[in-house]
């Protein structure tokens, strides 16, 4: 079965059995290898990508599930110049050890910072809570997107009015 | 010297990770991302199901189409033994199976889903033996499993009135004669690594010989492998590690038996093969953290100064030897833990069960040594009456002191500076004072750990090993590090080039990193031991000093760094420093009677956990945890606070949620699903000291081995922290409610 979809911006077609993985599909037809496979029942979260901006393991997503629809994965963060923000800060801030959950952990930062500026230790904590890492203790990831909100707010400073940071949360 | 213009010194700044911007971008290409090889098949593992028995055949379904599927089976194996410390493991069980999955066959095919088929349609008929799996009954049991008596390794260190032919008498006597007596037995639990990324391996053969790319710690080690079942030189035999996701000693030697699997059916389908396991078949079959069982007698003074210490500890080591020795070996090196005894005497045994075997984990063995002991201290501190903190600062060892073994604590002993830094920032003892705070249904306490690891391998290993690193000089005065220490995510990259860079006195992007091939890179030793900076990079260090001394040399007035680099090289041709380490020439070790200088050094630490209890489930929430460590000299800060407390997270884990259930020798909880690691969520704040007592030979300016320190005291001082807030003394991990509960209706019963 055919299925379109945009992926990381860009309209795409994969030809599979629309009960193949998402994760499959990526990996394989697609050549996205940065979503990773820790566990394959939806535990670890090593496969997060975004599915329409919410953040879901790609090893319980249907391929035939994505028609449609708009799928981020960790290839579709960073700039043409570079990096993202939060990849970034990951990488500064030592929120990356061995690299196999970051991919993860980045998309579900970035769904986090979509949604919020200002987002507490808590949400922080929360939104990374289904990416496990055996690595970092996760004190040095949560600091990384901290400050990767940071980076993002200077970007909203200087591009939105008032109106626009207060209504994601936070004030001038 | 300093290199050029631009040099900017890189040890003791926290630079962001070489291998970051790969990772975080997802172009890191770990063994599952790696292409596909021409004709490359798939491989998979017929495990037995049975954990003891007698193979009597193995059954290929006729009505299957084998045809384009290949299989190895034990008698295509050229010499059916898997290289380590002894020769009892095959690298597919012949006659014998003596644990639950050991591997009896390997398949090839180039369609996955065939490939599962073709497992199934494999029957081994075996005959079954009634197996053994409680170490401690397999001491006394009929059953005989392994050697004579099912031990496999057995230690004895003797310390003061202990050191006679009948040390157990003498220990037995000078503690009889203490003022206080205290006994305790304490227990731990295996462990599962999960590191992230399953154990994977691509094998393929050609004219050069063989060649193993995959997830692992020590590619010299699956060399040896090779070198043996294969007979090859080792010169044909091209062992390269692929971006490693995870390993905390679990891709110690493991890597070599599945290289060897993929590499055997290499050769026989004549096609490459990926040999990649899913979690389920990694945690059944890979190595865990050895389970122990843990008795100690102990004699100190009304005052609380320590004096005679009896322990004597059991290791369940599974069904091979594998690495155990060396993991009981340094359990009870650290026995008596961060104290000073005047009499010791302390023993070791290993126990084979029919078990997958224990292996190599973070800490190897020193977490279960150090729990036991920590545990006894705080029960000797409730005999007296006194706080445990202030009754382990008062025996910490300082320098010249001596340990079990005899060693006389030189300089770089910052046990007391932690102590004292965890103390002041997490305000332990007026929390301790205060006891323990109960608001509604929750109840909070404090408690503390003190340990000690020692940095590099044991004794003489060192001396034995010889490891080697090259440093290149390169075109336009750039250098490139050439060793077969593996980056697995605790940063050796960045640690060891930023080392080299300041040697040489280049900025830090002048430094490559070579992959670990085994055919370009000398042998550095594995990947283990709390080892790759403090030993390594003391070589890699030396070897950058003299490349640029060779350059400095060279240099005339007015030339740039690169120029003079450029010049030399093209008188040259190759200017390489290859450099061997030799231990400091003061270390005396014997290797007979346990004496000497176990470590040349010893990295020190405090831990305080803050934990909450809820007094209806016993859910235990760690709210603060802080972490003070003598590192000697923290290369990269950022970096070694990231060691410590992912470290230590790992041993909270381990005391909290970690709990493998066994049934009849088969693992019931094989899964992430409900084999529960720590979370963003169940992960305290972490505050992280670093206290810097430099070490004479480390380099940096005096690094020690931090890698496995911070596994060795979480667990201890969360149960110490539970005791506080909960009065209850567990001496057995897990500490999970269902235990805590369990104890907690024991004490209420007893007490009514």
């Amino acid at each position: 079965m055919k299925v379109q979809l945009v992926l990381n911006g860009k309209r795409t077609t994969v030809d599979m059995p629309p009960l193949m993985r998402l994760i499959d599909a990526l990996r394989g037809p697609l050549g996205l290898t940065g979503t990773k496979e820790g566990c394959g029942e939806g535990e670890c979260g090593s496969c997060t990508v975004l599915l329409d901006d919410e953040p879901v393991n790609a090893c319980l997503v249907a391929i035939g599930q994505c028609e449609g629809r708009t799928v981020v994965t960790v290839e579709g963060l960073g700039a043409e110049d570079g990096l993202s923000p939060v990849q970034q800060c990951l990488v500064d801030h030592g929120g990356a050890q061995c690299g196999i959950c970051s991919p993860g952990v980045l998309i579900s930062a970035e769904a986090l910072l979509r949604r919020t500026s200002y987002p507490t230790t808590k949400q922080i904590r929360d939104a990374i809570s289904g990416n496990l890492c055996r690595c970092t203790g996760y004190e040095r990831i949560v600091q990384s997107v901290a400050e990767a909100a940071k980076k993002h707010r200077e970007v909203d400073e200087t591009a939105w009015g008032a109106e626009e940071i207060a209504r994601k949360g936070g004030s001038l | 010297m300093e290199g050029n213009s631009s040099f900017k010194a890189s040890v003791g700044v926290s630079v962001s990770r070489l291998d970051g911007c790969a990772k975080v971008a997802g172009t890191a290409q770990y063994v599952a991302d790696l292409p596909r090889r021409e004709g490359e098949l798939w491989g998979a593992t017929v495990r037995s199901q049975v954990p003891r028995g007698i193979i009597k055949s193995i059954d290929f379904d006729p009505d299957f189409d084998w045809g384009d599927v290949t299989c190895v089976l034990a008698a295509d194996v050229p010499e059916n033994v898997v290289q380590l410390l002894e020769d009892d493991q095959p690298v597919l069980a012949r006659d014998r199976i003596n644990h639950l999955h050991e591997p009896i066959a390997l398949l090839a095919c180039a369609e996955p889903a065939k490939l599962a088929q073709a497992v199934a349609a494999v029957k081994v008929v075996v005959d079954e033996l009634p197996p053994v799996f409680d170490p401690v009954e397999a001491l006394t049991n009929d059953e005989i499993i392994w050697g004579e008596d099912n031990v496999q390794k057995r230690y004895s260190i003797r310390k003061g009135c202990a050191d006679v032919e009948d040390g157990e008498a003498a220990i037995d006597a000078a503690i009889a004669e203490c003022e206080v007596v205290v006994r305790g037995h304490y227990a731990t639990s295996h462990q599962e690594h999960v590191y992230i990324e399953p154990q994977g391996v691509i094998a393929w053969w050609d004219d050069q010989g063989v060649h193993a790319t995959g997830s692992m710690q020590c590619p010299y080690f699956v060399v040896k492998g090779f070198v043996r079942c294969f007979g090859l030189e080792a010169a044909r035999i091209h062992i390269t590690q692929s971006v490693t996701g995870g390993a905390f000693g679990g891709k110690e030697e493991y890597p070599t038996l599945l290289a060897l699997h993929a590499a055997l059916l290499a050769k026989k389908s004549g096609h490459p093969v990926r040999l990649i396991y899913d979690r389920t078949e990694d945690m059944e079959a890979t190595p865990k953290r050895h389970p122990s069982a843990t008795e100690v007698t102990t004699g100190c003074d009304r005052d609380g100064r320590l004096r005679a210490l009896k322990l004597s500890t059991v290791f369940d080591a599974g069904a091979y030897v594998t690495l155990t020795p060396v993991v009981l070996s340094r359990g009870v090196l650290h026995a008596g833990g961060a104290y000073c005894w005047d009499d010791a005497w302390i023993e070791g045994l290993s126990v084979a069960t029919n078990t997958p075997p224990n292996g190599a984990f973070r800490g190897f063995g020193t977490p279960q040594t150090i729990w036991a002991i920590e545990r006894h201290l705080d029960r000797v501190a409730r005999e007296l009456g006194c706080d445990a903190g202030d009754l382990k600062r008062q025996n910490l060892l300082v320098p010249g002191d001596s340990t079990p073994t005899g060693q006389v604590l030189r300089s770089s002993v910052g046990s007391l500076e932690c102590a004292d830094q965890a103390f002041a920032a997490s305000d332990y003892a007026s929390k301790r004072q205060r006891g323990p705070v109960v608001e509604g249904r929750r109840a909070r306490g404090v408690g503390c750990a003190m340990f000690l690891h020692g940095g590099g391998f044991t004794g003489s290993g060192e001396q034995r090993l010889k490891g080697k690193v090259a440093v290149d000089l390169q075109p336009g005065g750039r250098l490139l590090i050439r060793s077969a220490s593996t980056e697995m995510g605790q940063g050796a990259e960045t640690v060891l080039s930023q080392i080299a860079a300041d040697a040489a006195g280049i900025a830090l992007d002048q430094v490559s990193y070579a992959t670990p091939c085994t055919t370009h890179v000398p042998d550095s030793g594995p990947t283990v031991a709390s080892r790759t900076t403090m030993v390594v990079g003391a070589i890699i260090q030396e070897a950058a000093l003299e490349v640029s001394a060779r350059v400095g040399s060279q240099r005339k007035a007015g030339e740039s760094w690169s120029e003079a680099a450029d010049r030399l090289l093209a008188q040259e041709g190759v200017v390489t420093a290859l450099r061997q380490y030799e231990p400091p020439d003061w270390v005396r070790w014997d290797e007979d009677t346990y004496k000497g200088d176990a470590y040349p050094v010893f990295a020190w630490a405090c831990d305080v956990a803050e934990v909450e209890v809820d007094l209806d489930t016993f859910e235990v929430t760690v709210v603060n945890f802080w972490i003070a460590a003598d590192v000697g000299k923290a290369i990269n800060p950022v970096q070694c606070k990231g060691q410590l407390e992912g470290g230590t997270l790992q041993a909270i884990g381990w005391a909290l949620c970690e709990q493998l259930v066994w049934d009849g020798g088969r693992l019931v909880n094989p899964r992430m699903t409900d084999y529960v690691i720590p979370t963003a969520r169940d992960a305290p704040p972490f505050e992280t000291i670093l206290v810097e007592s430099p070490y004479e030979h480390g380099p940096g300016g005096g690094a020690k081995g931090i890698g496995e320190l911070p596994m060795d005291g979480g667990a201890p001082a969360i149960a110490a922290a539970i005791e506080h807030a909960l009065g209850l003394s567990m001496d057995d991990l897990p500490l999970t409610p269902e235990r805590l509960l369990e104890r907690f209706l024991a004490e209420t019963e007893a007490a009514q």
